[in-house]
């Protein structure tokens, strides 16, 4: 054994340490699987306070800045707080699926950290359907809901969770009609090879719509602001999950903090080109840096959002994606898919690896987008005009620049 | 004949999802527990699949029978609640389907599965060929036109005219 | 590799345990929770026989993918006469819904 047994060969040095294969095998498997599902756990104790500490700056106040250095260490003091509080059961709840529902939670968001590509090398298990994977993944996320609000025993608890279902399953529809996007230009469904396809032009630039439906259906799956209604405090506290106390909520919160990274992880991995960047390629080390630097980017813009805009109500949050977000997704898939097959049959399609090469597609590509977002925008114009119209006839506005004479008589 | 590598302990583990499954959802009387006593027989059925090298079925097994049909059962159950408890789960002619089930499943077994696949059947020795096929492949066989193109088509106008039906079926004729 | 006959037997047995609940439960919505469980051991065999007799022929999963299809418009408009039938009569037990009985 001459070189040093890391990461990289454990598999290797097992070998020659005299394991049999298949055991060998498994204890890698193990060691790979405990590293991946440590790093969200210690992730979401630091992204609790960076989202406190962003939405407190954008509120022009401090945020929490007395425990540890910057207030880094109040999430570990809330954490605490929770391990320490009675944990209570409601009367009449089923308590094994009571129990079961946060663990769900968790466990749904950390398996979607297996398919992500860290670095050229470094991939929990790559799945040939990855991005498959992911959604299915996303879709057990209903299950948990539906099982913590009808555990509660409280109709609360039942209503705010069929609130949640209908969202979380409406906003399913667009998030897999604009993952189609980047699947028909890379050509595969695993996520490392849809990285590597984006070493030349970073996907976003091909299909701006199409990121842009992502990050929003997003932001609805994982019940981020402005889709928050259904854990406003101010309205219904806290929706599916009013009866849970302690460290139970805990995990729920933490679960939907996680979500929101891991969903910003996987724009990033899809759509800004994952762990692409200058000298990757010779240190492979580097992607985690690169592919952090942009989940940061798109998760504190995420934060931000949530610190400006105002909540949708379900009605309009229901009218948003059945009349928009579903149409535009099923045009977008229809006009890439068109745009492609053209710029396959006049020869314009990219041969070799370079920017150039990839450079008229991008192109012909991003036209087709720009003419569906003016389209949509044109139709949001006309529609707009029309309810100002209307309105205006029910309510004529009192017009500041009519001009009062002195001495007029009053009318 | 059976030795005891990863597959066939992760076989083990799956066939126990999927009977202990169905037998939860034919005997509890709880109908939320049933619905998911069903989930983890399918989530059985799809390791099934993932053993069988076909991750496609099984990725679409999880997000179509688990994410979209398990949730309408659940709804269903509870907008269907009845006021009164049932005294009984099960209809007069329990027994008489019991052994019915009963002797199809020996006769499947015994009759058909074990005389041509089992140990001393008529097709034991095949070799179980490594090469097998992706998810490109399904990918051009479902719109190939010599292929599958047309069934293709005919399950997509299925589905929209299920999803149209019951929508009309389901809708509150009140208004 | 686990021999075939495993996984037609695991098949068999979830698909007679659905009958079975198919034939003996009051409740309509467990009776579908039956018939789902039919349709996934048909799956079952169907994928069994592909990868067993006949991998690089594409008709294995195209059929499951199919009967995917039909299992999730069944239980779609299935769940709907279901809760049309219980605003009307307020019962999903089968043996109310007699009304076309001679």
């Amino acid at each position: 054994m001459n070189d040093v047994c890391s990461i990289n060969n454990l598999t290797q040095c097992l070998l020659d340490g005299g394991v049999s294969p298949d055991l060998a095998n498994l204890l890698t498997i193990l060691g790979g699987v405990v590293l991946v599902a440590t790093v969200p756990l210690v992730t979401v104790i630091f992204l609790i306070w960076i989202e406190r500490k962003i939405a407190a700056r954008v509120q022009d106040r401090l945020g929490p800045n007395r425990v540890g250095p910057f207030g880094l260490l109040q999430s570990v003091a809330d954490a605490v707080k929770m391990l320490t509080k009675e944990d209570i059961t409601p009367m009449g709840a089923d308590k094994f699926i009571y129990n079961l529902a946060p663990i769900i939670a968790f466990a749904t968001v950390v398996l979607i950290w297996a398919i992500i590509p860290f670095t050229p090398l470094h991939i929990g298990a790559d799945l040939s359907i990855g991005i498959l994977y992911f959604v299915a993944v996303a879709s057990i996320g209903t299950v948990k809901i539906m099982i913590a609000g009808w555990s509660s025993n409280n109709k609360y608890a039942l209503l705010g969770a069929f609130r949640t279902i209908a969202q979380l399953l409406s906003y399913e529809v667009p998030l897999v009609l604009s993952l189609l996007i980047p699947v028909m230009i890379a050509g595969t469904l695993g996520m490392q090879d849809m990285v590597r396809a984006q070493g030349s032009m970073w996907f976003v630039f091909m299909a701006p719509v199409a990121a842009v439906m992502f990050f929003i259906a997003n932001l609805a799956e994982t019940g981020r602001a402005p889709f928050d209604l259904l854990e406003a405090e101010s309205e219904i506290i806290a929706g599916y999950n009013i009866e849970y106390s302690g460290f139970k909520w805990g995990m729920f919160m933490a679960g939907e903090f996680m979500h929101a990274f891991t969903a910003a992880l996987l724009a990033a991995v899809i759509f800004l080109g994952g762990w692409w960047g200058p000298f990757v390629e010779q240190v492979p080390a580097l992607g985690f840096v690169y592919l952090g630097l942009k989940t940061a980017v798109v998760y504190i813009f995420g934060l931000i959002l949530r610190s400006t805009v105002p909540r949708v109500r379900i009605d309009q949050l229901m009218a948003l994606n059945w009349k928009w977000l579903v149409p535009i997704s099923v045009a977008n898939v229809l006009i890439t898919a068109l745009l492609l097959k053209v710029v396959d049959a006049i020869g314009l399609a990219p041969q070799s690896g370079d920017f150039f090469a990839h450079l008229p597609q991008t192109l012909v590509l991003l036209v087709g987008n720009l003419v569906l977002m003016f389209g949509v925008a044109t139709v949001l114009r006309n529609r707009g005009r029309a309810q100002r119209l209307v309105d205006e006839a029910a309510h004529p506005v009192e017009h500041e620049d009519a001009p009062v004479v002195a001495g007029a008589v009053g009318h | 004949m059976f030795e005891l590598n990863a597959q066939s302990i992760a076989f083990i583990v799956f066939a126990l999802f999927s009977l202990g499954g169905a037998l939860g959802v034919v005997t509890t009387r709880n109908l939320i527990h049933a619905t998911l006593y069903l989930i983890l027989s399918l989530f059985g059925a799809a390791g099934f699949f993932v053993l069988l090298s076909a991750p496609f079925m099984a990725a679409v097994q999880v997000l179509v029978y688990i994410g979209a049909i398990a949730i309408l059962i659940v709804f269903a159950v509870m907008l269907t609640r009845s006021m009164t408890r049932l005294s009984d789960i099960y209809n007069s002619q329990w027994l008489l389907s019991a052994i019915v089930a009963g002797l199809l499943f020996v006769l499947l077994l015994v009759g058909v599965i074990l005389p041509v696949w089992g140990v001393n059947g008529t097709q034991a020795g095949r070799e179980v060929s490594s090469i097998v096929t992706t998810t490109v492949d399904l990918g051009k066989a479902l719109v190939d036109q010599n292929q599958y193109v047309l069934p293709f088509e005919v399950a997509s106008l299925l589905l929209t005219a299920a999803m149209i039906g019951a929508i009309v079926v389901a809708r509150d004729d009140k208004e | 590799m686990v021999p075939l006959w495993m996984f037609l037997a695991v098949a068999a047995g979830v698909f007679c345990i659905g009958a079975y609940g198919v034939l003996s439960r009051r409740n309509a919505v467990a009776i579908l929770m039956g018939v789902e469980l039919m349709l996934n051991a048909v799956n079952i065999n169907l994928i069994a026989f592909w990868r067993y007799v006949e991998p690089l022929n594409m008709a294995g999963q195209a059929f499951a993918a199919f009967v995917f299809v039909i299992a999730a418009a069944e239980a779609a408009v299935g769940l709907a006469i279901i809760i049309s039938v219980y605003r009307s009569r307020r019962s999903v037990i089968v043996e109310d819904v007699d009304m076309l009985k001679w």
